[in-house]
């Protein structure tokens, strides 16, 4: 039953006045569909690119606890820390005591902008420190000589080099079930999180490690020897020097955005070129 | 068929003149094929059927094109994994895992990764159009459920597209499991843990399966055999089942001016919808290939091997079994008890049967609603949504209770991305998954039925122009401009029901199940909008100038 | 189905059966606007404009040489970057092959796809053609003559006569799968699954060690806070190694003497503090290595399951029902952590058998 109908489709008055160029007004033009889904696909890659550069650009701690000023330490914990810790350092029912958490600690707390703690909630989040480098070590200094604990890593254990094989298995043992295997972070119970290790400096890994910072539990050297500590870092700078092989990574969340990704952006595509494939030609 | 188009007019003058070498060689090769196979006959009979066109009826396409594209490169990664549990020394190309105990399988798959020029590529095109594949089979399978392209007589062809759905889920989950690494072993670990908690055979299954203790030396091996070769046998024959009985149906068309349910109005197969359809397995291969190329997936060489003491924060399987996932994690505690000595484990066996249940009723919807429609005629034409309120509504409640065990399977990381507690994460989605069904339903009945009414005043009194104009007498109004009949038809063709009444049978009782069709129906059809009638659309033509 | 007159084939909404019978919920109304018939055809620019249509014909082409491009483009990638297959791979390298040989196929490939549709929409006879359905089932004719068929066939075989001949042949079929089915039981060793389920390789006097590295522990060792991840001595040596790692994973943690609850017969299974607990979820079977030093939460990363390390492993949220098992230690002579026995009851998931 074929059907050959001719005559122009009766237009409606918002057609009526088309222009002869019809080319601007081009609804779809095939190269147009290709343009828009390769800039999609390219702006959510760059923007991916972006967050994993901006967030490895940390500072490396270099100032030395052994020059730093104690009682200039003192004077800045007595006018931060001391309302929450107790004047001597001896804690109160807000913050836990300080004496014998040593000066890794103290870097650690301080160095990451986790103290002093900016609201109360869940846990003590990552934010841009308050003290200069110069100034945390003299806290930390101060802090130490009230008791000792943990000190400050030496630099030997923090060149980000050493064997990855290994410290990439003691990571998957000790440390992939609350920051995965990746270093991409994790929940942990009552809306406290493991947070990502991408970009965290190497002294900072160090030390939350030996100190074992709010729930992380403590790895000592007894447990993680110094040269595994090392062989850590080095893993966990040998993914931050290295892009993902297979391209983009989805933050290494794993299926959960891949997935996302396929319906999204894959299907999302398909469908929109589907739209264009069966709409009649202009 | 019946098809009577026109042939290009200038065919017959070609033939005339002398015929090229191009033309010469195809009719030797086709007289060729035909001499010996009858082509002809399928040809004549095949080569103008009329394809509809719309864009949703092209979602089995990207299903069936990714299922090619997972032939092609799955049949280039078998050249080079060994379904091997052997215990071996990675000795490749990736440093972080160098020297590390794996097994051979893992070490392949490493290897085709990074010691094979292009095998990640191949690799990760595999696996995404694996995901493409089984999301592209929920999507179908959503536009044939909300346009009740189902209905008779197309109920088979639901059951054999829901048997396909099942086995692609079945080959994702074998395939994720190959690679022997970290997450895809804890994902088996849960599959044996599941297992276990079935009562009298759990243990036994588990073992046979396992071949022995878990993890075991057979799975991978195992999984392997029945991941190429009879998952994949059982799923071509059904997907040969599916196009034949395509074919025998013919597609479902939108209703619209000069479409009927006794034609089909659209492109001829030779030859706008061959190239159409060709050159789109061309485009959602290139879009699979695009993505395989720029984004990593399942980066097992971050996973490291299968070992049973570490495990990853976010482990979780690939997004179809995530509504599987997702139900064990719903599970609050304590559904567990003892029967005298033996342990059942509800915490387990409750999400499965869920799950059986809820993919059984998909599975069987087109025969409850044949039965309580009693509606034994053939159907060629969608419904629009709106159309059929209460099968929306009952689509969108089912939509609604998979996302909330799909979403349940990520609770950990909406938990960290939103900043909430992943227990409070936890029970909202408990509170979803049994209220928003319920919610689903009745708000989606309400927009179906406010959606007619406004189709049904459009196609009465036509749409507000935006023109306001001022009438003599001072008075303001917005002009309401008339549509056009046919773009009216596609607001007005549309069937109405009424429940089915009780009526004694032929023997004048009134049976069980008769009264329960009846109430069935009558929850179904209650609230309903009447389609538009011939006199209405008179009156409405006439009262308005 | 034959027999319901209304059951014939119509369009949706023309047809009005004579009567759609007592038991039919469909209903007709026979006031039904008319199908207006076919809307009058749009044509293309390339249809009205020769010079349109040699421009569409241009688009094809640039598409179609564009796949060429695309499919030398990604062999040239494939040539251009070699992997050095010996020695360490800088992945950067895959990543470059990966990206380059992909975009090339990808150009190859949506080269021809776009040129194809492009062609197929703006160049093709772009009229809708109609084709007719007919009802699925077969013609009365036909339906007839495949009744005869079967009732050709019953006749000369006597299926339906011959009773007995019939009965035993369902029988043979039946039993016939069966042998089948009892060959899988070849899919699994000999041992009874589930005697081998209550035992791991932790014995009397067994050292607890450092996973992986299998290095004995001593309490001192094990500060407050700490959390060790432990394997039985010997583990690595085992013929068996994953399997028994499976059901033998500990984690190891130790807590002020004070914050421990022990219940009775269960008091010396610790030792100042220091606990040991299987690290294999009750629930489906996740390593449960999540602790938490302040809270002595464990929390499982698979299905969140809660356990509290001071009251025994007991669950405090999420699907697992029972405790983890506690592994019972004590400290030798040269202050190495040892095992007393193994665990008092099966790890891991529940199962059938479990408390027989």
């Amino acid at each position: 039953m074929a059907k050959s109908a001719s005559s122009p489709r009766p237009s409606r008055p918002a057609r009526t006045g088309r222009p002869a160029r019809s080319t601007r007004t081009g609804r779809r033009s095939p190269l147009a569909s290709v343009a828009l889904l390769v800039v999609g696909l390219l702006a959510t890659g760059g923007a991916y690119a972006m967050f994993t550069t901006a967030a490895s650009a940390e500072e490396g701690g270099n100032a030395s606890i052994a020059t730093a000023d104690k009682e200039n330490g003192e004077k800045l914990f007595q006018a931060n820390c001391a309302t929450c810790h107790g004047s001597n350092g001896e804690g109160t029912n807000q913050a836990p005591t300080l004496l014998g958490v040593g000066a890794a600690s103290v870097d650690f707390q301080v160095g990451t902008g986790r103290m002093p703690m900016a609201v109360q909630g869940p846990q003590a989040e990552r934010k841009p420190p308050q003290f200069t480098d110069e100034q945390t070590k003299d806290l930390a200094a101060y802090i130490a000589s009230l008791a000792p604990g943990p000190d400050i890593p030496a630099d030997e254990y923090l060149t980000g080099k050493g064997d990855v094989t290994e410290g990439a298995e003691l990571f998957r043992i000790n440390c992939a079930m609350c920051h995965n295997v990746a270093g991409a972070g994790g929940a942990l119970t009552e809306g406290k999180f493991a947070p990502s290790l991408k970009g965290v400096s190497a002294a900072h890994i160090y030390e939350a490690m030996i100190t074992g910072p709010q729930n992380m539990p403590v790895f000592n050297d007894q447990n993680i020897s110094p040269e595994d500590k090392a062989n850590i870092i080095a893993y966990l700078t040998y993914l931050d020097e290295h892009a993902s092989p297979g391209g983009l990574d989805l933050g290494d969340l794993g299926p959960v955005s891949e997935g996302l990704f396929v319906w999204i952006f894959a299907l999302g595509s398909i469908v929109a070129i589907t739209v264009w494939l069966t709409a009649k030609s202009n | 068929m019946t098809t009577t188009a026109p042939a290009p007019a200038t065919r017959p003058a070609d033939a005339e003149q002398q015929p090229s070498r191009g033309t010469r060689f195809t009719s030797w090769a086709a007289n060729y094929v035909d001499e010996r196979t009858s082509m002809s006959g399928l040809v004549k009979e095949l080569g103008r059927k009329i394809f509809p066109d719309h864009w949703s009826f092209m979602l089995g396409e990207v299903a069936l094109y990714s299922f090619v594209v997972i032939l092609l490169s799955g049949s280039f990664l078998t050249f080079f994994f060994q379904a091997s549990m052997a215990e071996v020394e990675y000795d490749g190309s990736y440093v972080p895992l160098k020297g590390l105990e794996m097994s051979a399988a893992m070490q392949s798959a490493l290897n085709i990764s990074f010691d094979i020029r292009g095998g990640l590529l191949i690799r990760q095109i595999h696996h995404w159009a694996a995901l493409l594949f089984v999301a592209a089979i929920g999507l179908h399978m959503l536009r044939v459920f909300f346009t009740g392209a189902f209905r008779k007589p197309r109920e088979v062809n639901w059951v054999v597209g829901f048997l396909l759905f099942v086995l692609a889920m079945a080959e994702g989950f074998t395939g994720y499991s190959l690679p022997d690494d970290l997450l895809s072993g804890n994902g088996l670990r849960i599959i044996d843990g599941m297992v276990k908690g079935v009562p009298f055979f759990g243990t036994w299954i588990s073992y046979l399966l396992f071949g022995g203790e878990f993890p075991g030396t057979q799975i991978v091996g195992r999984l392997y055999t029945l991941h190429i070769l009879l998952l994949p046998a059982i799923l071509v024959a059904l997907l040969g089942v599916h196009m034949l009985l395509l074919i025998v149906n013919k597609h479902t068309q939108f209703a619209g001016p000069g479409r009927t349910n006794d034609n089909v109005v659209g492109s001829p197969i030779m030859p706008v919808f061959a190239a159409k359809a060709g050159g789109f397995f061309f485009i959602v291969f290139g879009v699979i290939a695009l993505v395989a190329a720029t984004v990593t997936i399942n980066p097992i060489w971050n996973y490291g091997p299968y070992d049973p003491s570490p495990v990853s924060a976010g482990t979780q399987p690939d997004w179809y079994i995530g509504f599987a996932d997702g139900a064990l994690r719903l599970v609050p505690p304590g559904w567990e008890f003892m029967i005298g000595p033996y342990t059942v484990s509800m915490n387990i066996l409750v999400p499965i049967l869920v799950l059986l249940v809820f993919l059984a009723l998909v599975a069987v919807y087109p025969f409850f609603e044949a039965w309580i429609t009693n509606d034994k005629r053939e159907h060629h034409i969608a419904d629009r949504p709106r159309n059929a309120p209460a099968r929306t509504a009952i689509g969108a409640a089912g939509v609604t209770f998979y996302a909330g065990l799909w979403s349940a399977a990520s609770s950990d990381l909406i938990a960290t991305h939103f900043k909430l507690s992943i227990e409070s994460v936890t029970h909202v989605i408990q509170a979803l998954t049994i209220l928003g069904p319920i919610v689903a339903f009745f708000v989606t009945k309400r927009i179906c039925l406010a959606l007619q009414k406004k189709d049904r005043e459009i196609a009465l009194h036509g749409f507000e122009s935006g023109r306001i104009v001022r009438l003599p007498g001072g008075e303001y109004i917005e002009v309401h401009e008339q549509l056009s009949e046919y773009e009216r038809w596609r607001l007005v063709s549309y069937e109405e029901y009424r429940p089915v009444m009780v009526r004694p049978d032929a023997r004048g009782r009134i049976s069980q199940g008769a009264k329960m069709r009846s109430a069935i129906s009558g929850w179904f059809f209650e609230d309903r909008i009447a389609p538009v009638t011939n006199k209405e659309l008179e009156e409405g033509s006439h009262g308005h100038h | 189905m034959a027999d319901h007159g209304s059951a014939d084939s119509g369009t949706a909404v023309e047809i009005i059966a004579t009567d759609p019978g007592p038991r039919s919920a469909a209903v007709v109304p026979t006031d039904r606007p008319q199908n207006p018939g076919f809307p009058p055809e749009r044509k293309r620019v390339a249809d009205l404009d020769p010079a349109k249509e040699k421009q569409q014909e241009r688009r094809v082409v640039a598409w179609f040489v564009l796949g060429i491009v695309g499919a030398v483009g990604a062999v040239a990638a494939y040539v251009a970057f070699p992997l050095d297959t010996h020695g360490a791979v800088d992945p950067s390298t895959t990543r470059i092959t990966t990206l380059l040989i992909g975009l090339g196929i990808a150009l190859g490939l949506f080269g021809i796809g776009f040129g194809a549709v492009h062609w197929a929409k703006s160049l093709m006879h772009g009229h809708d053609l109609v084709e007719m359905r007919h009802p699925t089932r077969g013609t009365p004719e036909t339906r007839e003559k495949a009744v005869a068929v079967f009732t050709a066939g019953n006749e000369e075989s006597g299926f339906s006569r011959r009773k007995a001949i019939v009965g035993t042949l369902i029988g043979a079929l039946a039993a016939f799968p069966l042998p089948g089915i009892v060959l899988f039981r070849g899919l699994a060793p000999k041992e009874d699954a589930n005697d081998v389920l209550r035992h791991t390789m932790w014995k009397k006097d067994t050292r607890l060690t450092r996973d992986p590295s299998g290095t004995p522990i001593k309490a001192s060792e094990v500060t407050l806070g700490s959390a060790f991840h432990v394997i039985p001595e010997g583990l690595n040596d085992s013929e068996h190694k994953l399997e028994e790692k499976a059901k033998a994973a500990v984690l190891l943690m130790r807590l002020k003497p004070e914050d421990l609850h022990p219940s009775k017969g269960r008091e010396n299974w610790a030792y100042d503090g220091i606990v040991a607990y299987s690290k294999i979820c009750t629930h489906v079977g996740c390593p449960v290595a999540l602790y938490e030093q302040q809270t002595h939460h464990l929390l499982c990363p698979c299905h969140q399951s809660q356990f509290d390390i001071t009251r025994e492993a007991e669950v405090i949220f999420g699907p697992a029902k029972r405790p983890l098992p506690q592994l019972p230690i004590y400290v030798d002579d040269e202050g190495y952590l040892r095992a007393r026995s193994d665990f008092h009851e099966p790890v891991g998931p529940s199962f059938w058998e479990r408390e027989h």
